[in-house]
């Protein structure tokens, strides 16, 4: 399979406009990842899937990340001057990540066999830009991982056929993978019936009992 | 809380009120319905007794899986991955173990990789036949195909209990190997419940391949096609009964299995017969492997010496790793960050993912087909819903 420098100057090619970023991946597993302006994200997938030498027909997962907003510290070594002797000095830099919600699909070839080729799409923020753009008309393997994603993520995902709660119940607020999400105490915790719940329940009740 | 939690929930109506289906039936397939393998519900409309629309409703055995795991270290979420599809815990875990590992960076051991391979497979024979059982139980063959599968599962989980020290949650493998070495006499009585295996698949065969009733019910029905079963991510035996030569053993050659000699069985209809056949095919090569690899388990050690139990912190970075499950391609997806505890944590169900397409399976059949189509999708509830 192509590198993933290839893959990126050939979508580049491909699609007007698109901006593209190689995500880095340090650990063993190297498996590095492409991150897709939302605009062209839909475009994207389809220029991945429909082209003849990649052929990513098959997108094996799809899942959300939540990164909240986080101060990075970063280390490094510097070497200065301190009193006439030059010295190692190490210095903290310190750089604000935005908060986001992220979508990663992982994407893969049945024909060819090969992958896997890693998207990822960004929202804008947390709270109320979280929209991004459904790939399930390209793969319709993301249908219910799509609606997972929504439901405990709360990603909006626009041109989802049936974008509805999947895990949770319909009633349910709040995203439960979310990494500020607390927990209730008791999930299924209901007030003793009084007041009005109470005078609907009597309604329902047998006042007398006919002979 | 975010703009979207206000968001009132979608009201979702199988057959809505303005669109003139008065005529059709809804039913409630579920929870608690026999034949659907756990609290699944289905909600069917029927017109008649064929199926018009069906829309499945998960979430009853729901428990965040996922967000307790990211809440605890990568050692402790390999017992609760024995939860997930708790018919084939060993191959749960060899999926996490292989995740973690190409995050970490560890190298198995080859006496350890064998050892994954006889378990995985073992796994893949007891749950296939116990599928079949489970299967011809729908078709209202009461019990007799499923005791005979439960009667060789027993000898299998025997197997499982003196390796691991429980029948079910085996919670065997370990990041970089296996939790503790073969004991005494255990590949020979491996050996004699693998040599006595075809002479169970040939008895099943004769009793059910040509069985009238059986073809009957299931030829023809809940049809799947090739592109769809891509497009769809549909894996495992239903991809397969589909005609895609699709198999992670040979694709990925994770472990030792590019080592063994063994085919990939295809079917060429997509029906419910192929996917049952597509099973018995599957069970004849687990014993080809079985075969193979219980003649060369080396000696050595069972672990790698640079994995640590306890104390581990993998690099910042992320892994994703996948195996070919009885029941398709279970995969982990792992972000770390540096952290003892893995930042995002993420289950690939096979039977969840498999779903997708039941609905394409199932209209125009008959309500009662419905309950062969399920059951031979192979669904466990723990996975589904996680």
């Amino acid at each position: 399979m192509e590198t993933l420098e290839q893959i990126k100057s050939r979508i580049e090619a491909a699609v007007a406009d698109v901006k593209l970023e190689i995500i880095p991946n340090d650990s063993p597993s190297a498996q590095r990842s492409l991150l897709v302006d939302r605009e062209h994200g839909l475009a994207v997938a389809k220029f991945l899937r429909d082209d003849a030498a990649l052929h990513l027909d098959y997108c094996s997962n799809a899942t959300g990340v939540d990164w909240p907003a986080a101060e990075l510290t970063e280390k490094f070594k510097v070497k200065k001057v301190v009193d006439g002797v030059e010295k190692e000095v190490e210095e903290v830099k310190k750089t604000l990540r935005p908060a986001y919600l992220e979508a990663v699909y992982h994407l893969y070839s049945m024909e060819k066999k090969h992958g896997p080729v890693i998207i990822r799409l960004r929202t804008e923020n947390r709270a109320d830009k979280n929209h991004l753009p459904s790939l399930t008309p390209v793969w319709r393997s993301c249908d219910l991982q799509e609606r997972e994603i929504f439901d405990l993520f709360g990603i909006v995902f626009d041109g989802h056929p049936d974008l509805r709660r999947i895990l949770m119940w319909d009633g349910f607020k709040d995203f439960p993978m979310r990494k500020d999400y607390v927990a209730p105490d008791d999930y299924e915790y209901e007030p003793t019936p009084h007041d009005e719940v109470l005078a609907r329940a009597k309604a329902h009740q047998a006042t007398e009992v006919k002979s | 809380m975010s703009a979207i939690a206000e968001m009132p929930p979608k009201k979702f109506e199988l057959l809505p009120k303005e669109s003139g289906d008065g005529e059709l039936l809804e039913v409630a397939m579920g929870p608690h319905h026999p034949s659907t393998h756990g609290v699944f519900r289905m909600d069917v409309a029927l017109d008649g007794e064929h199926v018009v629309k069906l829309k499945p409703v998960f979430g009853y055995l729901h428990r965040n899986h996922e967000k307790i795991a990211e809440g605890t270290t990568y050692l402790s979420s390999m017992p609760y991955t024995d939860r997930l599809d708790y018919f084939c815990s060993l191959t749960n875990n060899w999926a996490y173990a292989l995740a973690v590992e190409k995050l970490a960076g560890l190298q198995v051991p080859e006496r350890a990789e064998f050892i994954r391979a006889v378990t995985a497979e073992l796994t893949r024979l007891q749950n296939h036949a116990c599928l079949i059982g489970f299967l011809t139980q729908d078709m209202g063959a009461s019990g007799t195909p499923l005791m005979y599968a439960f009667r060789e599962r027993e000898k299998i989980l025997d197997l499982f209990e003196s390796l691991t020290g429980a029948r079910m949650m085996c919670n065997y493998m370990r990041f970089g190997g296996c939790r503790c070495d073969l004991p005494d006499g255990w590949l020979a009585q491996a050996q004699k419940v693998v040599d006595e295996t075809p002479k169970f698949i040939d008895e099943f065969e004769r009793l059910l391949a040509e069985n009238e009733i059986l073809m009957a019910r299931t030829q023809g029905v809940g049809k799947l096609s090739g592109e769809l079963a891509i497009n769809a991510g549909v894996t495992g035996p239903i991809l397969r009964a589909a005609g895609v030569n699709y198999d992670l053993r040979k694709v990925d050659k994770y472990g030792i299995y590019e080592r063994f000699e063994f085919k990939v069985p295809l079917g060429d209809h997509g029906d419910t017969y192929d996917r049952y056949m597509i099973r018995v095919l599957e069970m004849r090569e687990s014993v080809k492997i079985l075969q193979q690899a219980l003649k060369s388990i080396p000696d050595g050690p069972i672990i790698d010496p640079k994995a640590k139990l306890r104390g581990f912190r993998p690099k910042v970075g992320e892994a994703y790793g996948r195996i070919e499950a009885p029941k398709g391609e279970l995969g982990f997806y792992l972000i770390s960050d540096g952290g003892p505890n893995p930042y995002r944590y993420r289950v690939r169900p096979p039977s969840f993912i498999n779903l997708t397409v039941l609905e394409d399976m199932c209209v125009g059949q008959m309500i009662a087909d419905v309950v062969i189509i399920l059951g031979s999708v192979d669904i466990v509830l723990g996975e589904v819903d996680r």
